[in-house]
């Protein structure tokens, strides 16, 4: 459904932001793309709803080039949520917000206002309906700007950095929304370098370092190989390293593996 | 001997009908490493604000109780007094830095004491050695990264010479190499240069071991207030839904504390519990 066939992106001459990059992701796939600062995460993704067309290479989505899609059109099937939610709102109202994309698609006013409703309900944000989103805290105003992508109902979504400054709770939360969008259907695609919570929610991981993807997989594989995870400068989930603290001959992300195996070394049973 | 004394301290914001901080009480003693964490909204930050003045100087609003740090009362000096006692550390470092240089940046505290010359500059370059960013001299701090800009921040208040630095989620836009090299300079000013440390922070994976003190705040009050290793322990941590390490989730589960009276907080100290079955200390 997305293909990337050889795709290399320049910003400046002698620099690859992105190299050679062959990538696959299929229908309602919930997949991290991983990597340090500067390791092409966000160029990759600006990819998918054609902001940047490659320089060499080919990016189809749903069978269409991005070369001879426009934005506009790949916006109906593909929202981006920014990780600064500040470079997306910009309405005098919650609701203002909320409905600008389906007007904008041109959705009739009955479409329009149950997309609304919809959203406003799902995140929680009734009382805030007539506010300047301004005027929200930093942890609403993220819930906002991704409830003011998923309202016009993409079908695949695409999250830049969606846990900063989120609580533990925020981030279950956030983590269960995704995970039911995803048994919806949506392709669920989520930038991060929050090791803990891809480890803890996501299933499948695309690991680029310096505009290359270098391993791609089960997370449970990529995330407790210690020299991929070196070579990309990436800090290991806590649990991948306390299966090698413990010297476990199969170290896992999964709590309740880690428990069993430690429990055993222990010699009893956990409570 | 305390540096910080709060006393029955309440407060709401203008305009704000419910309190955000609600009957908080707490001494920190002369060099040591706080580590306070809690959910979103809780009154961290609040606090955070209460402890240099911004509240209720600057914000206004109804205060009520003491706050007193390095000896001054909050409510009766004003910020500037307060900042030479303390100093404030935010999430996004972009709203704090305005220089053209980092070295104007770093200057400009000590500057505005009206320090002589080469004092100035000796305070310089020892705040920017003391982070590891004499390099960065030259630079403007715009075109540093995230992590970068926070050790400027870091750096500038250094140069104040501080005997406390309050930081309020320095790491949460951060990437994790960033956010453990940053704790790393913190626990290090604790333990070198006696620095008191006031940190709100939700790694706690990173950073619990360093501390010597956790206080979680939970809706505006302040419920615990402990050893790291007796708060998070505590089962009342587990109701308030903050990001518990998985090597005390492990341990937990493990009962390791009734089995051999041990609270590891790290991946190493829980690994050494268990290969040793115990028996070591």
């Amino acid at each position: 459904m997305i293909l990337f066939e050889d795709v290399s992106y320049s910003y400046a001459p002698g620099r690859y932001a992105l190299e050679h990059v062959n990538l696959s992701i299929g229908e309602a796939e919930l997949v991290a793309i991983l990597g340090e600062n500067g390791a092409g995460k966000t160029t990759l993704v600006k990819h998918i709803n054609g902001l940047l067309r490659p320089q060499i290479g080919k990016v189809t989505v749903y069978g269409i080039d991005t070369k001879t899609s426009t934005v506009a059109a790949l916006a109906r099937k593909v929202g981006l949520v920014f990780q600064n939610p500040d470079h997306q709102l910009f309405a005098e109202t919650v609701e203002k917000e909320l409905a600008f994309a389906l007007v904008n698609f041109g959705m009739p006013l009955l479409g329009t206002s149950s997309g609304v409703d919809w959203a406003i309900k799902e995140f929680e944000l009734n009382q805030y309906r007539e506010r300047p989103p301004f005027l929200l805290s930093g942890g609403e105003r993220k819930r906002l700007a991704l409830a003011s992508v998923l309202c016009y109902n993409p079908q695949i979504l695409i999250l830049d950095e969606p846990t900063t400054g989120q609580d533990s709770r925020q981030k279950s939360r956030l983590a269960n929304l995704l995970k039911r969008l995803n048994r919806e259907g949506k392709t669920v695609i989520v930038v991060t370098h929050d090791m803990e919570f891809v480890a803890d929610f996501i299933p499948r991981v695309v690991m680029l370092s310096k505009g290359r993807v270098i391993a791609e997989g089960l997370a449970e594989e990529i995330l407790t190989n210690r020299e991929l995870l070196m070579s990309a400068s990436l800090l290991p989930p806590q649990l991948a390293e306390l299966s090698w603290d413990l010297t476990l001959k199969k170290p896992s992300i999964d709590l309740e593996q880690v428990i069993s195996e430690a429990s055993s070394l222990l010699g009893g049973s956990p409570r | 001997m305390p540096i910080i004394e709060v006393r029955a301290l309440s407060y709401s914001y203008p305009d704000s009908t419910r309190p955000s901080i609600q009957d908080v009480n707490l001494t920190v003693d002369m060099g040591e490493f706080v580590l306070i964490t809690g959910p979103s909204g809780c009154g961290k930050t609040t606090f955070c604000r209460c402890l240099n003045g911004l509240i209720p100087n600057s914000y206004g609003g109804t205060f009520n109780g003491n706050v007193i740090v390095d000896g001054l009362l909050t409510t009766e000096h004003q910020v500037f007094e307060i900042a030479q006692h303390v100093g404030l550390v935010f999430q996004n470092p972009e709203n704090e830095l305005f220089c053209t240089t980092v070295e104007r940046e770093v200057a400009f505290g000590p500057e505005n004491l009206a320090l002589p010359r080469d004092e100035i500059r000796s305070r310089v370059e020892e705040a920017l050695s003391v982070v590891g960013i004499s390099q960065l001299l030259d630079k403007s701090p715009e075109e540093l990264s995230g992590g970068e800009q926070q050790k400027v921040a870091i750096a500038a208040l250094l140069a104040m010479k501080p005997r406390m630095l309050v930081l309020d989620e320095p790491t949460a836009n951060l990437d994790p190499l960033s956010a453990r090299s940053v704790l790393k300079i913190l626990s290090s000013l604790n333990t070198e240069s006696d620095v008191t440390i006031i940190l709100v922070e939700h790694r706690l994976e990173m950073v619990a071991h360093m501390a010597n003190r956790c206080v979680i705040f939970d809706d505006g009050k302040l419920v615990l207030s402990g050893e790291p290793s007796d708060v998070l322990y505590s089962d009342m941590v587990d109701r308030i839904g903050i990001g518990i390490p998985k090597a005390v989730q492990v341990a937990k589960r493990l009962a390791l504390n009734s089995k051999f009276g041990k609270r590891p907080l790290s991946s190493l100290e829980l690994a050494d519990i268990i290969m040793l079955k115990g028996d070591k200390g």
